[in-house]
Parts: structure tokens; C-alpha cells; sequence
């Protein structure tokens, strides 16, 4: 191979820096991102439940809402029937965004936290909150 | 073989700098279209498509063109061709490239591009026509590779490049034929809707693109020790010749039918593109530029006195080209908008970011094309004295 | 247009009975009947057909027509651009001429030359905007509503290429700035996707009728073109009643009651 330690220092110097962030990061202790359920609209239930339990919210509510998508858009199917057979109608800015009015501090902590920026809101109205 | 990219010339340096800086520009154009929209183009609700989708019909036959050097060659045992036809196979990994941006460039969601792979839909000919031309792009680069890296090394080509060039001829006629049908069969669009579209596009890409090649083959000459051979560009010329001959006569078929059965939606496209329609004349000039060139170079070309003379027919074949490119690469998808739907007249004409964006795209395929032909070039050159094997 | 193993086993054992071979199943699986001779109706079937027709003679003010587009427009946030370039629109008007092009007479009377007509996506049958749409972002619905998945469009444009009926807008812009008003509980669109009229889609499927209907005042009709006792179907066979562009075959589910009932 020509050049063995310019290409060898080359790949050393590439990785260090590909794997900063985790080194950086490394014995560090994580932020905790806690959203905010303190809506109006949540106050005033009489029991405190999503759709779903708030585990499967919180690992899955990217799929559950690609699947609310698919069934409302695709398959014109506008109810939803959770596990504990409750009906819920299928809205992303009708039913999640009227109970969880409080966009930046409940979608936007999360989201800004872990860099996703999904595109629901490029659409979707967000619900109307006071300037902080 | 790769490395002769990155060995040249102060010439060469300065050619690929040019180049990139072009690039640039297109791409910051481009950074604009994405944050903006594609409201920064010239198009409108009534003319939906323009430069970009003309610009990738056109290259998707300079692309195809390259079949007329491998059915020579491979199936005719055209021994003039074997040095040349690499040159073609490279063309079209290059004007694919292009193609293929000039899709990219026209979405209005281009990060969404892969849905077309997530979702495919096998009665949209859009997605025949991105498969066929990734099939295309990457049956050329495996077979331009396969047989320059053979020469290089003095063998010959592998067994199995042998059914892969088989399958590059009708796979190039592929590519053509469903860039036509994303046109022939929409409803509605009477220009298009013409069962001789396919043809036309064929015989267009087949003057067009070796056109080109002539014009590649004399620069290559010019600037290096490599020579294509005289009598292969004559050949070329000759290709030319016949397919320029058969588009203008496919074309005249085209009006024939327009004018003689009289039907209104059938001639409105034509006289928009060629007197204008309701006092809109945009692109009249242009027609006609096209038109005289299109006959003035047929007219040369077909005398074989003018023909054998190189400065003439270089002349000739950037006549064609401009043509053919003013033709199809513009009239054609702008004469399919007019008139809309509602039988009125919208205009169109590209802004400067839509213009730059497109220069953009045409120098990133002149830096593949270049970088190319470099490595071709390079090989011929250190193996000039030695008879090809394949 | 997916196709579940009932269906299919349906439809192969159709085709080994008539013999017809690989044609039929290759028609079926595009599921818009690109190869068929026949123009006539469908057979019946239990499935809905939406449909929708337009009463001419019962628009007769300009507040008439405004009326309508503004209930869909507000509903849908559909912006108003105000220039033709970038112009969005799912309902809206045009004369007789641009309406009907080619069945115009040199002879019309002059009420009707100039008479506005509305104009809508006409949710056809063989939608050639579903045939080319490269990603499924468009497609028709089990009921006959031609509809967009606007999280889906890449934004090529094949479709508003493919619609004869000029029925597609495209957002060649961010549109919410354009926006006067906006209605929460529907969404806007954003840069680079197509849209269009989608029969109010979500309304139906709540029992409701679409916006510009509700607002007609009983000059559009709404209902299912496969129920013969529908209001719809009623209204059809009792009137003279034109299609756009019927000889392409799209088979618009649109209808035009010209007259009105005088030349029934």
C-alpha cells in the first residue's frame, strides 16, 4: 500500500471524529425530558388515559399515528377502537392536539431533545397557544 | 484505472474547476428552489412540467443513443467501432446522470424520492421509467468498466459481459420507448397522444445523440493522443444522417395528420409552437430556429462531399444538436400544456434559478462525462500499439 | 388499488371460465379496466359509487356560485394566491367554452355562452391521474372518491399532466401564508404536493354531505350513482344531464343538468 501512514493516520483522525459524540457524551448523566400533561382539557378528566397506556404512548405513538393516517386517508376508516374498547375518532388535530393543546411543551420537548423534527405540522394546524 | 481522473493537464484542471464552479451555482440555486418551492420556476397550475422534465427526455435518448455503436460492433462485427464504442457506453452513464437529476430537481418533495421504491406502482410508466434507467446506468457502468479494464489489463472482457451487452441493446430502446409512453398515453393531451411518439423519440435520439458523440470524438482528438478513427466518425455520420432523415419525416407525419383531418385540439399545439395561438407567440423563434436547423443540417449532412469534410459535419452535427435539443428538449413538453384543458393559452418561460439549476445539472454531467472519457482516454492511450481483443 | 385473495380467487376463476386469458386478469389487477371495449355502464353492484350532480339552471346569481366555493375553499383552507401562477383551487368556474370545450355552437343563446359553470375534480371512474401516479399518493376509494394522500406525494406532477379536466392544483409555494382564515379542524398543505378536490371525504364518512353541496341550496345533488333510488339517480333519469369530456373515457361522476327542467 502507498502512503501506509498517511492513510493509516487518515482513517484514526476520520473515526476519532465520527465517534466524538459518543465519547463526549460517555459518564455523562441524561437530561430527563419529562412532557407536560397539565392541559385544560386533561384537568378535567375524570380518569388521566391516552388512547392507549402511557407506556405504549410513549414508545409508540409514531406508529400508532402512521397507522391513524393510513386508516383515516387511505382506508376511510375514522374510528378507532382502543385495546380497552374504547372508541376514539381518528384526528390527529381533532383528538390528540384537543386533549394535548400544549404543543411545545408536550410534543416539542421530546422532539427538539432527540433533533426528530417530523412533518406533521407542515399540515397539521397546531393548536393555538400563548407566546412564551 | 480510476486514479487518471486525478492526474492531468493545466487545461484539464482548469475545465473541471469551470465546471465545478458552475456546479456551485447551480447547487446554491437549487438550495433556493428547495426552501422556496418550485414556485421559483417559471411553471404554472396550466404548464405543469418545462425545462427539467424536457431536459430529462432529451438525455434519456442522448443516453439510448449509445445502442447505435453497440449493435455495430457487438452484433455486426463493426470492427472500426471497437476503440469508439466506449466512448458511447460512457455518453450514457453521463446523460443518465442527468436524467436522473433533472427528475430529482423537479419534485416538489425530493426527500419523499425513495416512496417511489416504497410504494412501487407497477401501472405508473414513471416508475417503469426509474427503473429502467437505474437498469440502464448500471448495465453501463458495469459493462464500460468491465471491457475498458479488460483493454487495460490487455484480455480480454469477462464471459459474462457478453449477455449484459445483449441485454443493452433492447434494454436502450427500453428506456427511450417508456420516457415516450410517460407522454402517449395521458387523455386529454393532444400533442402527445400520438401512437408515433415512441418512433419519433427513437429517431431523434439515434440523430441526436451521435451527433454529440461526433462532436466528443473530434474535441477527444483535438486534445489527446487517442484517435476515435476518421472512418468510425464517418460511419457515425452516416447513422446520423438516417435517423435526422426519418425524425423530420416522422415529424411531417405528425403535421399531416394535425392539418389534413383539421381537428382542433390536434393543430392548436402546432400552431402555438410554430405561428402562435391567440396572440401568444413565445416560443415561435425558437421553433423556427429549430426547424432551419434541423433541414440546413439534414441538407449538409445528406451530400457525402460535405459530409466527409470533419469541419462541415462537426458544424452540422451541433446544428442538429441544437435542434433537436430546442425540439424535444423544450417544444415538445410545453406544446403538450398548450392549450390547457380549458382550451385557453398560459405561457411559459424559464426564470434564471430554474436556468441555473438546469446549467448546474448539464455541468455535473459534463465532470462525469470528462472524468470518464479521461480514464478512456488514458487507456487508449498507454495501449494504442495493441489490437483489442474483444 | 390492492386487491385482497378473495377478489383475486374471484377474479381468476372468472377468467378460467371465459377463457379470456391473461387480459382480463391483467385488467383486473390495474383495477380501472384498461382494456375493455365497451363504454356502457357497470354492471350493478352492492358497492357505493358517489356521485354528484350539478344543476345549472339553479345557479343564478353570481352570490350563488361564491357561495358555494367559499364554503369548500374555507372548509378545505384552500388559499387564494391571487395570481394564476400559482393559482389553487378545488372548485371553481369557467364559461361554457372553457367548461365543455368542443360542444360549443356558434348559435348559443348568449345567457348560456356566458352562463358560469362550476368546475370540480370529477371523481371518475378510470381516474388517469391513479394510473400514472408513481407512489399510490393518489388513488380511488372502494366509493368512487378519487383521493390524495398528501403525506405521500413526492410532488412529480404526472397527475395534473394526466387530468384532462385541469382539476389539479399544485402548491408551488408554502400556501399557509395566503391563508385569510383558517378552519382548526382541518389541515393545509404544504409546499411541493398536489391537491384537489376530494368529494369531502371525511364529511362522508362522518354522514355529512360535502361543504359545497350543503351550501347549494339544493342546486348540486349528492349521493350513491348505484342506488337507482337515490336522489342522484333520480335526477338523471328524469333530465337531460352532460358529462365533461366524455369521449376520453374517464367516466367523470360529475354530472351537468344544462337546461334545467323545461328540456328534460
Amino acid at each position: 500500500m502507498y502512503d501506509r501512514g498517511k492513510v493509516i493516520a487518515g482513517i484514526i483522525i476520520f473515526l476519532a471524529l465520527v465517534t466524538f459524540p459518543f465519547f463526549y457524551k460517555t459518564g455523562k448523566a441524561n437530561v430527563q425530558i419529562e412532557p407536560k400533561i397539565n392541559t385544560p382539557v386533561i384537568e378535567g378528566l375524570s380518569e388521566k388515559k391516552c388512547v392507549e397506556s402511557k407506556e405504549f404512548m410513549r414508545a409508540n405513538h409514531m406508529q400508532l399515528l402512521n397507522e391513524w393516517r393510513d386508516a383515516a386517508v387511505r382506508d376511510g376508516q375514522r374510528t378507532y377502537v382502543a385495546s380497552d374498547g374504547k372508541s376514539y375518532a381518528i384526528s390527529l388535530q381533532n383528538t390528540c392536539m384537543n386533549c394535548h393543546s400544549n404543543k411545545k411543551e408536550f410534543c416539542d420537548t421530546c422532539h427538539s431533545y432527540t433533533g426528530v423534527k417530523p412533518y406533521c405540522w407542515d399540515c397539521h394546524i397546531a393548536p393555538m397557544e400563548a407566546k412564551r | 484505472m480510476l486514479d487518471r481522473v486525478l492526474t492531468g493537464s493545466r487545461r484539464y484542471w482548469a475545465w473541471m474547476g469551470f465546471l465545478s464552479l458552475i456546479i456551485g451555482l447551480g447547487v446554491a440555486s437549487y438550495l433556493y428552489q428547495f426552501n422556496y418551492g418550485l414556485g421559483i420556476t417559471g411553471l404554472s397550475r396550466d404548464v405543469s412540467w418545462g425545462l427539467y422534465i424536457g431536459q430529462l427526455t432529451f438525455f434519456v435518448g442522448v443516453a439510448a443513443s449509445a445502442v447505435m455503436l453497440v449493435i455495430p460492433y457487438y452484433l455486426h462485427d463493426y470492427k472500426k467501432f471497437g476503440k469508439i464504442v466506449i466512448l458511447g457506453e460512457f455518453l450514457a452513464i453521463a446523460a443518465v446522470t442527468v436524467c436522473i437529476l433533472f427528475i430529482f430537481v423537479d419534485l416538489g418533495q425530493p426527500t419523499r424520492i425513495m416512496n417511489v421504491m416504497l410504494h412501487p406502482t407497477p401501472n405508473s410508466i414513471l416508475f417503469w421509467d426509474a427503473t429502467v434507467l437505474n437498469g440502464y446506468l448500471f448495465l453501463n457502468l458495469v459493462i464500460g468498466w468491465a471491457t475498458l479494464s479488460a483493454d487495460y489489463k490487455g484480455g480480454r472482457p469477462p464471459k459474462w459481459v457478453k449477455p449484459l451487452i445483449y441485454l443493452s441493446i433492447p434494454w436502450a430502446i427500453s428506456i427511450h420507448t417508456v420516457t415516450a409512453f410517460l407522454y402517449a398515453g395521458l387523455p386529454g393531451r393532444h400533442f402527445w397522444l400520438t401512437a408515433i411518439l415512441a418512433a419519433r423519440f427513437l429517431a431523434s435520439a439515434f440523430a441526436g445523440g451521435p451527433a454529440l458523440l461526433i462532436v466528443l470524438a473530434l474535441i477527444v482528438r483535438k486534445v489527446s493522443k487517442f484517435d476515435p478513427g476518421t472512418e468510425a466518425i464517418q460511419t457515425l455520420g452516416k447513422i446520423v444522417t438516417y435517423a435526422m432523415f426519418l425524425n423530420v419525416f416522422f415529424l411531417g407525419l405528425e403535421l399531416f395528420t394535425a392539418f389534413y383531418s383539421q381537428i382542433p385540439g390536434h393543430t392548436h399545439p402546432f400552431k402555438y409552437l410554430y405561428v402562435g395561438l391567440e396572440g401568444h407567440s413565445k416560443l415561435v423563434p425558437m421553433m423556427w430556429i429549430s426547424s432551419i436547423l434541423a433541414i440546413g443540417s439534414l441538407a449538409v449532412l445528406l451530400n457525402p462531399k460535405f459530409r466527409k469534410n470533419e469541419a462541415v459535419l462537426a458544424v452540422a452535427c451541433i446544428s442538429l444538436f441544437i435542434s433537436l435539443w430546442i425540439d424535444k428538449g423544450f417544444g415538445l413538453i410545453v406544446g403538450g400544456f398548450v392549450p390547457n384543458p380549458f382550451e385557453g393559452v398560459t405561457e411559459y418561460w424559464p426564470t434564471l434559478p430554474e436556468f441555473l439549476i438546469a446549467c448546474g445539472v448539464w455541468a455535473i454531467g459534463l465532470l462525469v462525462l470528462t472524468a470518464l472519457y479521461k480514464v478512456a482516454i488514458s487507456v487508449r492511450e498507454e495501449t494504442a500499439d495493441v489490437e483489442l481483443e474483444h | 388499488m390492492s386487491i385482497d385473495r378473495r377478489d383475486f380467487i374471484k377474479i381468476a376463476g372468472i377468467t378460467a371460465l371465459s377463457g379470456a386469458g391473461g387480459f382480463s386478469v391483467l385488467d383486473k389487477m390495474l383495477g380501472e379496466g384498461l382494456i375493455e371495449a365497451s363504454e356502457t355502464a357497470t354492471e350493478a353492484t352492492s358497492k357505493k359509487r358517489w356521485g354528484m350532480v350539478i344543476d345549472v339552471s339553479k345557479f343564478k346569481t353570481e352570490e350563488d356560485y361564491k357561495k358555494v366555493i367559499e364554503a369548500c375553499h374555507r372548509t378545505h383552507n384552500v388559499p387564494d394566491l391571487g395570481n394564476p401562477k400559482d393559482e389553487i383551487k378545488w372548485i371553481w368556474t369557467d364559461t361554457f367554452e372553457h367548461t365543455f370545450p368542443g360542444q360549443e355552437t356558434d348559435y348559443m343563446a348568449e345567457s348560456m355562452k356566458h352562463k358560469p359553470f362550476l368546475m370540480l375534480c370529477n371523481h371518475c371512474e378510470k381516474p388517469p391521474c391513479v394510473r400514472v401516479c408513481p407512489t399510490k399518493a393518489t388513488f380511488k376509494r372502494p366509493d368512487g372518491i378519487v383521493m390524495m394522500d398528501y403525506h405521500r406525494c413526492i410532488g412529480c406532477r404526472f397527475c395534473m399532466a394526466a387530468c384532462p379536466f385541469g382539476a389539479r392544483s399544485f402548491n408551488w409555494k408554502d400556501p399557509r401564508p395566503a391563508l385569510k382564515s383558517v378552519n382548526a379542524e382541518y389541515p393545509t398543505r404544504t409546499k411541493g404536493v398536489v391537491e384537489k378536490c376530494n368529494f369531502c371525504a371525511d364529511r362522508i364518512d362522518k354522514g355529512l354531505l360535502p361543504a359545497c353541496v350543503e351550501a347549494s341550496n339544493g342546486a348540486m345533488l349528492f349521493g350513491d350513482l348505484n342506488d337507482p333510488d337515490s336522489e342522484v339517480r333520480k335526477a338523471l333519469g328524469s333530465h337531460y344531464a352532460i358529462r365533461r369530456k366524455n369521449e376520453l373515457g374517464t367516466r367523470p361522476s360529475v354530472y351537468y343538468i344544462i337546461g334545467g327542467k323545461e328540456n328534460a
